[in-house]
């Protein structure tokens, strides 16, 4: 009997990862959308043709118009210009406190599934306790303690979120963690910081990354929220979820006051949203053969 | 007699791939049709395709299967749903994902007969009783109201083919219907098959990969190899005068007792795993509160370097808790087992160690797991899960010695060097247990430890991987634990054998003594579950 394997011809040679994830239509656009999201961030104060406190009250609540492309709200201030500046404080709020809430709950919760025992159940029952408040509720008692302004809000969005993303990396690492790879690797003495970060972590990206997709939408509205009660965003500041909140007078009178906030919203999170799920299929080997082969035809 | 099902010309595509070709045949009533071929050859989607059970995406099926005059190929949901169940019935592979886990047997059994018999509740009782005493499950009226998780895996498969019997229907199609079971189970559910085949006079077609069991149920064969039907004839004919080469090479690659034996050894070699006094007992929560299953009990051996010790248990009898124990992943309560290096010196206790001194022993025992799908990283490149061993213990510095190393690896295991690049869903099933044991050879170790390291493979890969296995333990000397249910592949592999039954030692001696004179009865009963070389349609004219 022989050993010999009749191979099929597969061809092994790989694409870098960048060309795939420009191989898809879909993630280049995406991508654009958000550099240019980006630079808007960057550069808002000299792109804006009005400047954001300009107060015009004879033209209040005018409808958008080649002076006014966005229309103007309540005051007569340009909402274009309001909403370019916005994107600023608004992208950075959101960034920032997704970012403290991913270190912090994929931390806690792959350790906690992994682990498991004891230190597993007193992160699992301080998520629960963070759980059972309301989310505004919560980050309002952290910016109590921490006094009001951006860089408390983006903090307590990130305290507040921390617990969704413990919960999604525990109950993936604690799946993983059981399968025969993992105690392959353990029989052979592999340390476990070691199978946490190599076995572990890329095997649970997928659900992380579609919330970390959600939580950034989420976060913007946080923001919103905590604003509109006078703790976020300090008014005349804008934020894009300020903006919003303010226009809820107007919703019958000046549809552009919530519009174009909003439409700014529904932008940003499209494009994190699609260029998570480009990242994603990338980082997914059985994905990427399939789009390897499909750049190779 | 009759046709219960005649397929002919029938084909199946996926999107522009075609699957399954030109395949005919027909069933008649009161025979059962064996339907033989390797993973990927097409035998389930020929099947599907021929009761209108095909669902998978882009997929088409084209020619005719008429079951009692009714075509099924391109069928309205409304026929279908008037065949299945009643007309044909189905029992599939793994039994404890066909079964709701939520439902009662009662609720499972009865669903057809009141979807197509209208039966009232009561009576539908009645009739689940009646199928539950014929698939033979002890005290059926207390088992009515069981769940699932209730019963052991043979008696699941007993309650689908009560499912599928149900509405007394004139085909039964089973698919791979043994092949999660152990070897004495799975003699259980032939002949149960058999018997109600029997009584009922419907007819059976059966799919398996392995010829053996084919032998046991089948009048005729059809032998598939990737969508073509090589070779179709009687049970008989195929068995001793098979024409196609394929058919030969899966003939061939049936595990028989006393067809191949182990690789000559030196008697005189150093034990190198000692094991004494091994003692293993898990906490378990059960509805009357805690208490603990002790899955080892008292077990004892010893491994000389060289050799292969054979375990063999069904399941549940601990052979799987003794290689956790040796490799650290589950705690003994007590015993203690010293692993000597090649020469037998050296010894080191393995099952009471901790923290570092532990992984340092631990390397020294290798292991591989049974299936090969699992047991490798989705998101690491082969290179990668065979090279972490070696890169965590620090062995080789430099990309050039690792890469050097990976090809020596890859070459031991007969797989080309570019393999190295591809992740693991590219690999078929025995190439991936391939990888798995190429990972096991990179720290040299004293033993390996192969846990059921072939039985989720096709048969005819099977024999491939022992043929590697004995090569490599010839040419590099290796030291084997080989754990395995099926007696057949243990015989073939090992130098010793020890027999295991609910944790307890029932036979420890040399393979040779064992298989001449097996003294336990428990050792017997393994023994004759094992498919017999000759079909059973040969005994009646060998007589």
């Amino acid at each position: 009997m022989t050993t010999t394997l009749d191979v099929e011809h597969i061809d092994s040679t790989r694409i870098a990862s960048w060309r795939l994830l420009l191989s898809n239509p879909v993630t280049v656009v995406s991508t654009v959308v958000l550099t240019l999201v980006l630079i808007v961030a960057v550069f808002a104060e000299t792109i804006a043709p009005y400047g954001i406190n300009s107060i015009d009250v004879p033209g209040a609540l005018q409808a958008p118009s080649s002076a006014h492309w966005f229309g103007t709200d309540d005051l007569g201030r340009d909402v274009f210009s309001r909403v370019l500046v916005a994107t600023t404080v608004s992208l950075k709020v959101a960034v920032v406190s997704v970012a403290i809430a991913f270190v912090a709950g994929v931390t806690a919760g792959v350790i906690a599934g992994f682990m498991r025992g004891w230190f597993d159940t007193i992160i699992m029952r301080v998520v629960d306790v963070m759980f059972s408040f309301p989310v505004i509720l919560l980050a309002l008692a952290i910016i109590a303690i921490l006094g009001p302004g951006v860089g408390t809000t983006m903090v307590a969005i990130g305290i507040v979120y921390t617990p969704i993303f413990a919960r999604v990396a525990r109950a993936s690492a604690l799946s993983i963690s059981v399968e025969p790879f993992v105690q392959v690797s353990r029989t052979m003495g592999v340390p476990a910081p070691y199978i946490l970060r190599k076995h572990v972590l890329p095997n649970i990206t997928a659900p992380v990354i579609v919330q970390t997709s959600l939580s950034l939408a989420f976060a913007i509205l946080s923001e919103a929220s905590l604003s509109f009660l006078g703790l976020g965003v300090q008014p005349p500041d804008p934020s894009w979820g300020r903006m919003l909140f303010d226009a809820q007078a107007f919703l019958g009178q000046a549809w552009w006051l919530s519009v174009f906030p909003g439409a700014a919203i529904f932008v940003t999170v499209l494009a994190f949203n699609l260029v998570g799920d480009g990242l994603r299929d990338v980082l997914d080997p059985k994905q990427r053969s399939i789009m390897e082969a499909r750049a190779k035809k | 007699m009759t046709a219960v099902l005649s397929v002919s010309d029938l084909a199946v595509t996926i999107g522009h791939r075609s699957i399954v070709r030109d395949v005919s045949f027909s069933v008649e009533q009161g025979g059962t049709l064996g339907i033989v071929g390797e993973s990927g050859s097409g035998k389930s989607m020929t099947v599907l395709a021929a009761t209108g059970l095909l669902d998978a995406p882009a997929s088409r099926a084209t020619g005719s299967s008429k079951l009692d005059g009714i075509e099924l190929v391109g069928a309205s949901d409304k026929t279908l749903r008037g065949v299945h169940g009643s007309k044909v019935g189905f029992v599939f592979q793994d039994p404890s994902t066909s079964l709701n886990p939520l439902l009662t047997l009662e609720r499972q059994i009865t669903e057809p007969l009141e979807a197509h018999r209208n039966m009232t509740r009561r009576r539908a009782r009645a009739r689940a009783l009646e199928l539950l005493e014929a698939v033979g499950i002890p005290q059926p009226e207390n088992r009515l109201d069981s769940y699932p998780h209730q019963l052991s895996g043979g008696q699941r498969q007993r309650i689908m083919i009560a499912i599928a019997i149900a509405c007394d229907p004139g085909l039964l199609v089973a698919d791979e219907p043994t092949t999660a079971l152990d070897v004495t189970t799975e003699a259980q559910i032939i002949d149960l098959v058999r018997t109600l085949q029997h009584e009922r006079g419907s007819a059976v077609v059966w799919i398996s990969h392995d010829l053996g069991v084919i032998g046991q149920v089948a009048d005729d064969v059809a032998v598939l190899q990737s969508g073509n039907v090589v070779e179709h004839r009687g049970v008989l004919d195929i068995f001793d005068d098979a024409q196609n080469k394929y058919t030969r090479r899966l003939l061939d690659a049936r595990p028989l007792l006393g067809r191949s034996t182990p690789p000559e050894t030196r008697p005189d070699a150093p034990v190198v795993l000692d094991v004494r006094g091994l003692d293993v007992s898990f906490p378990v929560t059960t509805p009357t509160g805690r208490s603990t299953v002790h899955a080892v009990k008292d077990v004892s051996f010893s491994v000389r370097h060289g050799h292969t010790l054979g375990i063999v248990g069904e399941s549940g009898s601990g052979k799987s808790t003794i290689a956790n124990t040796l490799t650290g992943l589950v705690r003994a309560q007590a015993g203690n087992a010293t692993l000597y290096n090649s020469d037998g010196v050296q010894g080191a206790e393995v099952v009471k160690v901790s923290g570092r001194s532990a992984a340092a022993v631990r390397r020294r025992i290798a292991m591989v797991f049974q299936d090969p799908f699992s047991s490798l990283d989705p998101r690491g490149s082969i290179g990668d899960s065979i090279l972490e061993p070696i890169k965590v213990h620090r062995l080789l510095d430099g990309q050039r010695a690792r890469t050097e190393r990976l090809n020596e690896l890859l070459d031991l295991v007969g797989l080309p060097e570019s393999f190295g690049q591809r992740y693991p869903h590219e690999l078929s099933g025995g190439q991936r247990q391939r990888v798995s044991i190429a990972r096991a050879l990179a720290l040299k170790p004293n033993v390996i430890i192969l846990d059921e390291a072939t039985a989720s493979l096709d048969v005819s890969i099977q024999a491939h991987v022992l043929a590697l296995l004995k090569q490599l333990q010839q040419e590099l000397g290796l030291t084997y634990v080989f754990i395995a249910h099926d007696l057949a592949i243990v015989n073939e592999m090992s130098h010793d054998v020890l027999v295991l039954r609910n944790g307890e030692s029932v036979e420890y001696r040399e393979a040779a003594d064992l298989f001449a004179s097996p003294q336990a009865e428990y050792t017997r009963a393994l023994l004759s579950a094992i498919p017999p070389e000759r079909p059973r349609a040969a005994a009646a004219t060998d007589r």
